[in-house]
């Protein structure tokens, strides 16, 4: 039986510089990727859709990913939209804080005691999510395998 | 500070897979934040990519610092795009090539010599920084 190449999603932080939120963007999705989904997942550099080759532009066409902002005007889902493909999830920590009612967080240097939490928080999100991205794809593949 | 002093943009890169791109990260902080907050506005690389307003007119009005983690370049890229003027193009990598005692290593959290080379090319740019002229020497609005 051939070996297929293992399915894995983009996740692209906004990264935002300006913003603690974007802090947070930042270290959530390198917490996914090394410690919470490691192998299931690659990280994306946002300004590489304009600034980098086809390959990159390209890549959202063909892989699922998850775009990950800080504020309201996400950066990363539009910019992703935009120049490679539709995000398959996003997440906004804005959003999501305000949802848990937990305080906004700030030191986009080194970020508080809300900042820790809004990246565990985000980070246990965004890990749900390549959970559903992944098993939505693998029950797809089955359907059509299954296909007569 | 007056209103007219030129204040310079400082675009570090988003790189987020290699210790070089939160360098670039760290040493716009420090520079922003510490060695020259008075001269220098920080400007998020995600925003050029979406081309939201305020930070496409900061780029193309004031002179720009990049910072870039990797040859690809992004920030000094994105800048072009939008018609910014560089008067600094800031290669972490070449900075590192002088100082091979500085070795970056982690993402999330840099350890202390990746922390001394953010330092050390924030020291450079706040130099540059220094040598921008003002509005006034430029438009010599002050002068008879």
């Amino acid at each position: 039986m051939p070996s297929l190449p293992e399915r894995k999603v983009g996740i692209v932080a906004c990264s935002g510089e300006e913003l603690a939120v974007g802090t947070v963007t930042r270290l959530a999705a390198l917490r996914v990727l090394h410690d919470l989904r490691p192998g299931r997942t690659v990280t994306i550099c946002l300004p590489l859709f304009l600034a980098g080759g086809e390959g990159d532009r390209a890549f959202a066409r063909f892989h699922p990913t998850i775009t990950v902002d800080g504020c309201a005007l996400r950066c990363a889902a539009r910019g992703t939209a935009r120049y490679s493909g539709a995000p398959a999830a996003s997440i906004v920590v804005d959003e999501l804080v305000a949802g848990q009612g937990l305080p906004r967080p700030d030191g986009r240097r080194s970020l508080d005691e809300a900042g820790r939490q809004a990246v565990d928080l985000t980070a246990t999100r965004l890990a749900a999510m390549v959970d559903e991205v992944l098993g939505a794809e693998c029950a797809e593949s089955c359907e059509r395998e299954a296909a007569p | 500070m007056t209103n007219r002093e030129q204040r310079v943009a400082i675009v570090p890169c988003s790189g987020i897979g290699k210790p070089f791109g939160t360098v670039s990260r760290e040493a716009a902080y420090e520079v922003c934040e510490v060695l020259r907050p008075d001269r220098t506005d920080l400007v998020a690389l995600s925003k050029l990519v979406l081309g939201e307003r305020d930070a496409c007119r900061r780029v193309a009005t004031q002179p720009a610092v990049t910072i870039d983690g990797c040859m690809l370049k992004c920030a000094a890229t994105l800048v072009r795009l939008h018609e910014g003027t560089i008067v600094n193009e800031v290669a972490v990598l070449d900075v590192y090539r002088r100082h091979k005692d500085l070795k970056p290593e982690g993402i999330a959290e840099l350890n202390e010599a990746g922390c001394e080379l953010a330092r050390v090319v924030a020291r450079e740019i706040a130099e540059v920084v220094d040598h921008v002229p003002r509005s006034e020497d430029l438009t010599g609005a002050d002068h008879a």
